[in-house]
């Protein structure tokens, strides 16, 4: 960044003590696997457009250990084919790449600011939130067919998202990036409310990768879920329409501060159908 | 750990997760970024990190360690150093409880320099999504920005008699 020093000393782990957390500052990602261990007791803090208002409403866990991910350079996107986007690729950048359904994903959060700081690792390992799901790139994840590379207790792996998105919570993982295929077609459709920083209500991502079509709704449970029903639908050669109808065999929405289950389980069946045919340039 | 904050570098003793907002306004005394949501939504908090528009609120210090920041007051003064968008603002009737004017400044300052040239008002509204403001309804701040880019407006506002007024 212009007017930047180097201020971190290279091969060395910065160590900060706050009055209730102590703050580890790693400048590679060998030293943020280290310093993660086995995950106990870590706060991992990506952008911080989630856990700051958790320090600044008291609501930050006491004690243990914060990794602060900002300098260690896990934030570039590389790659042609398979692109590989380090779990500190902003959302912004996401949109810039112009990689769909991702692009339009990433693009649908919050503004600007928000775009600029949150970043795709954050996004993805995000908890539900007390008053509704978030994590709205994990749709469009699932869509692709992402697979995800994690570091934790046992070793460095790559889980399928799928696994990922069931296994989220189980184990400590620390991310370090995510690798996608190009799609040769996606559609991303979402349902909001009008302000700019509401998470979606629900938004559906479909993309063709390979010989299938994946299709995935996130918002309307705690995670995002893959709509296997509509998927065999389309390979059946169902039109959208018909499709669409199946959407709701894989999940059951949920009430929350955004929607009711009434509501999601009304529109879902119309997003998705909008969804295949935005996907098929219908 | 250090900050340039205007043009000048101060040390910093708060803690590394004290929020970018928390040390420019109880430590460094900078206090034109408001405490508004503390998460993010309001937008009054925004600053410019490195030339880019933030949210203070949700950047801890320790994310910004050696990074220019810019607020309003590195913008221009008043009576006689307001930049051009400021007087814009003034001029335009942009600003009325004056608590969002803040975030709107550095939000917009960022646009127009991003643009490099005059912005249009779809420009303006997706710049300033994530700024609130709850007095003025935005026009005015729409067509300030727009104005101070040096694009046209599309409605002039001509000050009106108040209805039922006697001469």
């Amino acid at each position: 960044m212009r007017g930047r020093r180097d201020i971190i000393q290279p091969d060395k782990e910065r160590r900060v003590r706050a009055s209730d957390t102590e703050v580890l500052i790693p400048t590679s990602a060998a030293q943020a696997v280290e310093a993660f261990g086995d995950g106990r007791g870590v706060t991992v803090f990506a952008g911080g457009t989630i856990l700051m208002p958790e320090i600044a409403y008291g609501r930050y866990p006491a004690g243990g250990r914060t990794l602060m991910l900002e300098r260690a350079g896990l934030d570039e996107i590389s790659g042609d084919g398979t692109l590989k986007i380090g779990a500190m690729a902003r959302l912004s950048m996401l949109t810039a790449s112009g990689v769909e359904p991702l692009a339009s994903a990433a693009g649908n959060i919050a503004d600007i600011e928000i775009r600029a700081q949150a970043t795709v690792g954050g996004n993805l390992c995000a908890p539900p939130g007390a008053e509704s799901p978030r994590g709205d790139l994990q749709a469009a994840l699932l869509a692709m067919g992402a697979r995800v590379r994690s570091a934790g207790a046992g070793s460095e792996g790559v889980d399928s998202i799928d696994e990922f998105v069931a296994g989220a919570g189980a184990e400590p993982r620390l991310v370090l990036a995510i690798e996608v295929e190009r799609p040769r077609r996606a559609a991303f459709l979402s349902q909001r409310r009008p302000h700019a920083h509401s998470y979606a209500v629900m938004s559906v991502a479909c993309a063709e990768t390979g010989d299938a079509i994946r299709v995935a709704v996130g918002g309307a449970g705690p995670r995002a879920v893959r709509l296997t029903a509509v998927e065999r639908a389309l390979a059946d050669g169902s039109a959208p329409t018909q499709a669409g109808a199946k959407a709701l065999d894989d999940v059951e929405p949920q009430d929350d501060a955004l929607a009711s289950a009434w509501y999601r389980r009304s529109v879902l069946p119309t997003l998705v159908t909008r969804a295949l045919e935005q996907l098929q340039g219908g | 750990m250090e900050l340039n904050v205007n043009g000048v570098t101060h040390a910093i003793a708060s803690p590394p997760l004290t929020s970018l907002l928390g040390v420019l306004r109880e430590e460094l005394n900078v206090l034109s970024p408001k405490a508004g949501c503390l998460q993010g939504a309001c937008g009054t908090c925004t600053v410019l990190v490195d030339g880019e528009a933030r949210r203070s609120c949700l950047m801890p210090v320790a994310a910004v360690e050696g990074a220019e920041i810019t607020t309003v007051e590195g913008l221009g003064t008043a009576p006689d150093g307001l930049a051009p968008l400021q007087e814009a603002f003034h001029s335009g009737y942009a600003a009325q409880c004056g608590f969002c004017t803040p975030g709107m400044l550095m939000a917009a300052h960022a646009l127009i320099q991003r643009a490099g040239g005059p912005v249009d008002r779809e420009q303006v509204i997706d710049a300033l999504s994530g700024h609130i403001c709850r007095c003025t309804g935005y026009v005015k701040i729409v067509d300030a920005v727009i104005a101070a880019s040096g694009g046209e407006t599309v409605v002039a506002q001509a000050p009106r008699e108040p209805e039922g007024a006697v001469a």
